[in-house]
């Protein structure tokens, strides 16, 4: 009777914690209404509900101020979205470089992708390249540094995840100099606090035009890696194993890399560099749904979302001055994190 | 149902690992492969999981050439537990047990109520069916093996290859995590067992493969192949057989003086 007690309680522990992570996806589409009310000009529900609707039927917009209006849709709609959206990919791609490169510490810069595309965003700024230039120029050159580090790795036959690991640091810390050179001979009036603003990360001049790609990407990608989410589980336990339970992981890394750096470049290229997310969100995620993969790629994705949605909201809308978010990240984002670390006793 | 004939693994060309080794198991039957470290055993457990492919000779596996099974139907017929390992994640003991459903889900799908009640039933009959939501890094070593033969139960398969279960282990969990490898070969199901305690395998092996620098010095019951002689040449010490009656009962190392 007892024994039959306690697989009830355990089970319903069990399906607590996935309904947990499929309830945290509400919350993200909750804090996006309400980023939207915030700034430094507060609009009430009421109309941001309207203006919202007027996407779909265009009538319910009668009686808001074309102010208001611009403001909502062609302002605060593209950077909240944007703000989502990079979150989710960073948060979701660090959950699965960390379960496949099985170490708690990396995030999807492992390979060299945020470095590659620091240093394209810096030569597009140093060039006087108009926004959509430094866009590509930071998609085109962090997907060029995860090639160039995969390239690298195939040289050697034996072991190629870690000496792709190796190439990936190898390449990023080349990529980093290329940057801090690029800085050095940038004109330190205008070019140099451009490229510096840009490394730190922020979302102020999003438009509409960056969304389609950064969405396409995002909601693809993070599509792919929510099928493939339980089996990260059993990659996390190395090559061995994984053959062993019927898995080629060779290929399916592969094709998670392939993913997660596509991700990572578009939100890089978006939102600039902005660290911490990919490494700590999984860990927060960890701590409220547990290991398996199979409940933390959901809440990675959310609480990503979540995460960066209000770190731009409190930039943009409580701080005087917006503070660029990589620097925002860190020293929000760390107390938080002692906090859950406190309150939990859990070991990993 | 399993055959291997004439294998041969080199990881580089002076140094072979595998030097022509043939075995062959039945059903219900426990193997034990004894040697010294870097005799070929570990090489050997994975050309037979697939993890290497043997450069020369073959694995038959149900009459079929294991080459020719994809991964996920050759891991229907045989698992692999590892030695103790402390996985990166701190997952629960069901869910470890549940990833012994990967070869019969499909690479996008994810473990449906039956796989939870067939990992379930497999954590029953390894005795820890009260373990499920117990974090799998806190377990002892002997639970951690119980947990992983789960697991290999949860994969439904026909033999499982067990590297050094008798690791780390006091003789308590030894012979708690063996006597249940027992009581699963009297049901039917095979393992191969590498060891470094002779011992063991005169009280669990029905057949040894004694291996000596990739190759086998002799393949028979314990009687046969736990002889002095034989045991000196493979671990290249003198070795005393200590018999009660008709059956040897301990094996000993002799301090050369």
């Amino acid at each position: 009777m007892r024994i039959v007690a306690l697989r009830g309680a355990t089970t319903a522990k069990g399906s607590l914690r996935l309904s947990l992570a499929y309830l945290s996806l509400a919350l993200p589409f909750a804090l996006i209404v309400i980023s939207l009310l915030l700034g430094l000009y507060q609009i009430p529900i009421e109309t941001v509900g309207r203006a919202l609707l007027s996407l779909i039927v265009p009538q319910a917009a009668e009686g808001i101020s074309s102010t208001e209006l611009t403001l909502i849709l062609r302002i605060r709609l593209p950077r909240v979205l944007s703000a989502a959206l990079i979150g989710a990919a960073l948060a979701s791609t660090g959950a699965a470089f960390q379960g496949i490169f099985k170490n708690p510490l990396v995030d999807s810069n492992l390979l060299g992708v945020t470095s590659g595309a620091g240093f394209g965003a810096a030569v597009a700024l140093l060039l006087g390249g108009t926004a959509l230039a430094v866009q590509s120029a930071a998609f085109a050159f962090g997907l060029l540094a995860v090639m160039v580090a995969y390239a690298g790795s195939r040289l050697y036959s034996s072991a190629p995840l870690i000496v792709l690991t190796l190439m990936g640091i190898l390449i990023g810390s080349f990529f980093t100099s290329l940057t801090a050179l690029t800085k050095y001979v940038a004109d330190p009036l205008n070019t140099l606090p451009a490229i510096t603003f840009w490394l730190l990360g922020g979302l102020t001049g999003v438009t509409w035009n960056s969304l389609p790609l950064l969405a396409l990407i995002t909601l693809g990608g993070s599509a792919f890696l929510w099928a493939v989410r339980w089996r990260l589980n059993i990659l996390s336990l190395g090559d061995a194993e994984a053959t062993a339970l019927g898995m080629n992981p060779t290929r399916l890394k592969l094709v998670i890399i392939l993913c997660a750096t596509l991700m990572t470049a578009a939100a890089v290229a978006v939102g600039g560099v902005i660290g911490w997310i990919g490494l700590v969100i999984p860990h927060a995620a960890r701590l409220l749904v547990g290991a398996d993969h199979k409940a933390l790629i959901p809440t990675s994705l959310a609480l990503g979302a979540s995460f960066l949605l209000v770190i731009d909201t409190i930039s943009r809308a409580l701080l005087p001055a917006e503070v660029p978010l990589g620097i925002l990240t860190g020293l929000v984002g760390v107390p938080i994190l002692i906090v859950l670390l406190r309150r939990s006793q859990r070991v990993w | 149902m399993l055959e291997a004939e004439n294998l041969h693994y080199a990881y580089t060309s002076e140094q072979p690992a595998l030097r022509g080794v043939s075995l062959q198991l039945g059903a219900g039957t426990i193997l034990y492969l004894l040697g010294r470290n870097g005799c070929g055993k570990t090489t050997l457990m994975n050309c037979l999981s697939g993890v290497l492919k043997p450069q020369r000779g073959y694995v038959r596996l149900c009459g079929r050439d294991l080459s020719s099974y994809t991964p996920a139907e050759r891991a229907r017929l045989i698992g692999l537990i590892p030695q103790l390992h402390t996985p990166a994640f701190n997952y629960n003991v069901r869910e470890i047990v549940l990833m012994g459903r990967a070869p019969h889900l499909s690479l996008l799908a994810t473990p449906s109520r039956t796989d939870y009640e067939i990992a379930d039933a497999a954590l029953e009959s390894v005795g820890l069916a009260d373990y499920r939501a117990r974090p799998y890094t806190q377990l002892s070593g002997g639970e951690r093996q119980l947990v992983l033969i789960a697991r290999g139960l949860a994969q439904q398969c026909r033999i499982l290859l067990m590297d050094e279960p008798d690791a780390h282990l006091d003789l308590n969990n030894q012979l708690r995590v063996m006597e249940r490898v027992a009581r699963l070969a009297a049901e039917g199901l095979s393992f191969i067992v590498t060891s470094h305690l002779p011992n063991n395998a005169l009280m669990y092996a029905h057949r040894i493969l004694l291996m000596k620098r990739g190759m086998a010095l002799a393949c028979g019951d314990a009687a046969e192949v736990l002889s002095e002689g034989l045991l000196s040449a493979a671990y290249e010490l003198p070795i005393e057989v200590i018999w009660e009656g008709e059956r040897p009962r301990a094996i000993l190392p002799r301090r050369a003086v």
